[in-house]
């Protein structure tokens, strides 16, 4: 069967690439900044380029559970890298956002506190921090269960930083809407409706 | 009425074809080298930005709302056989032409500043002609105190209409006394060649000391009117887009400051600039005098 290949196909597939594929897109995009290939505004288009890619990146971290349960696929050996990775570009988002875009600690500390969407991108970072420094066994294992509900702090980081990509936009573009769609559906089928039906099924 | 405003710079000043067709090349090697933070044209404000960063960073939502998405899908707007409708209380409406319209009147060059209400800015050589010329040829009446404007509305040449992404025709008004200031102008070209479409070809209007979105691109139509006719941001959130759209550094959007700005084409290390009241054009306070600029915003 496909679902069991592809589980035996990730045993020869070890996670630690992911890794650096993040730093590479992350490095090439720079690259293109500084070379004129995002446009004449390259300050935005790669504060926008590493947002996008920490929200994907914090979804597919998301799809990994409900993909196990629904469909047996087991990807759980990637979570890490993802996760940390999507931790990689919101860093540099914000780091774009901080240093390249306002670039005074002043107007930064302002826009945290005046500007309601740049609040709550603040808050979904600050949330991811500590998922980040205990994304290692030796936390793993000293934490026991509490590592499992402290990461569950996922959950309201990614709906925030959805929220965020909505609230900037001007209009009714589709992308952000699609984004703050697909991360409320994942964080809806871990509620308790759903996985009763789910085992019923 | 031509030749009312002047120039702080002059023609000599505008970047000649050979540079601006380089220029984003000289800005990429700079950067490649680390200068561009010393790059004279990141530093000087009033120095046109290129031909290509004018045409290539665009708001034109009936093309996509991306930055980019007007430069790759405006290319399917007809504009031949162009007629504009005027109407209203005019003496003498109809179905114009562009050369009915525009023909034999002066064309300008008009070096402006122009500020997106988005935090980013440009400065553009525009081609056209004061707006006041033009109304004096279709002859307002006197009843007359607002003009309506109104962008084409071509649903198969345009992905951003069959998408609805905000709701067309676009539409644009001034109250008259801001549509007969000198500054005011209908340009039909930028850097003394026809406009490309993504910038609003055949014929946009250029208020510069308004947010860029009240230079309404593409005109179809052109209404003089006594009451204050809707304007298409302002229909889609009222809160953050006023009827005047002033530049008004002291007026924060309600989602973002707009006390400073990015010219566009500086590269990755640009600097932020202070944003000007009016957008530097202080001969147009007289215009609102009186007026709380927070309130009508």
């Amino acid at each position: 069967m496909i679902v069991d290949r592809i589980n035996r196909a990730t045993r020869r597939v070890p996670a630690w690439p992911i890794y650096i594929v993040a730093v590479a897109i992350a490095g090439f995009q720079f690259y293109q900044g500084l070379t004129g290939a995002l446009g004449p505004e390259p300050i935005n288009a790669l504060e926008r380029e590493y947002g996008e890619l920490a929200l994907k990146l914090l979804i597919a971290g998301l799809v990994i559970t409900p993909l196990r349960t629904f469909t047996g696929v087991n990807l759980i050996k990637y979570r890490r890298a993802i996760g940390l990775s999507a931790f990689f570009f919101a860093t540099a988002h914000l780091a774009v956002w901080a240093f390249l875009d306002v670039r005074a600690w002043s107007r930064v500390i302002e826009e945290i506190i005046k500007r309601p969407y740049v609040t709550i991108g603040m808050a979904a970072f600050v949330l991811l921090i500590p998922l980040a420094v205990t994304s290692n066994k030796a936390s793993i294992r000293a934490m026991g269960a509490n590592w499992r509900k402290l990461h569950k702090l996922t959950y309201p980081a990614v709906l925030l930083g959805g929220i965020h990509y909505v609230w900037l936009v001007k209009g009714w573009p589709a992308e952000p809407f699609i984004y703050l769609a697909v991360i409320i559906a994942l964080l809806a089928v871990r509620f308790k409706p759903f996985r009763f039906q789910r085992a019923r099924a | 009425m031509a030749y009312r405003w002047k120039n702080d710079l002059t023609r000599a000043d505008v970047t000649p074809k050979s540079m601006w067709l380089n220029r984003r090349q000289i800005i990429a090697g700079a950067a490649g080298v680390g200068l561009v933070g010393s790059s004279a044209y990141a530093q000087d404000a009033l120095t046109p930005n290129s031909k290509s960063d004018i045409e290539s960073y665009n708001n034109f939502y009936e093309f996509g709302t991306g930055k980019e998405d007007p430069a790759r899908n405006a290319g399917k707007l007809d504009t031949s056989n162009w007629t504009i409708a005027v109407d209203g209380l005019v003496d003498n409406p109809g179905e114009y032409s562009l050369n009915d319209l525009i023909g034999g009147l002066t064309v300008e060059e008009r070096i402006y500043r122009f500020r997106c209400v988005e935090a980013w800015s440009m400065v553009v050589p525009w081609n056209g002609i004061e707006l006041a010329d033009i109304l004096d040829r279709v002859g307002v009446q006197s009843s007359a105190k607002y003009v309506a404007f109104e962008t084409v509305v071509q649903p198969e040449n345009m992905i951003g209409v069959q998408r609805n992404v905000i709701p067309f025709p676009y539409v644009e008004g001034l109250r008259l006394d801001e549509a007969r200031h000198p500054l005011t102008i209908m340009a039909t070209g930028i850097y003394g060649e026809p406009m490309a479409n993504q910038n609003g070809a055949p014929i946009r209007l250029v208020v510069p000391w308004k947010y860029g979105f009240k230079s309404i691109k593409s005109i179809v139509r052109i209404s003089l009117v006594d009451e204050q006719p809707p304007s298409t941001w302002n229909l889609i959130n009222a809160r953050e887009y006023g009827f005047y759209s002033n530049v008004n550094p002291n007026v924060s959007h309600p989602r973002w400051s707009q006390a400073t700005e990015r010219k566009i084409g500086g590269g990755l290390f640009a600097a932020r600039q202070d944003t000007l009241m009016f957008n530097g054009y202080d001969e147009v306070a007289g215009l609102y005098e009186g007026m709380d600029l927070a309130t009508f915003y």
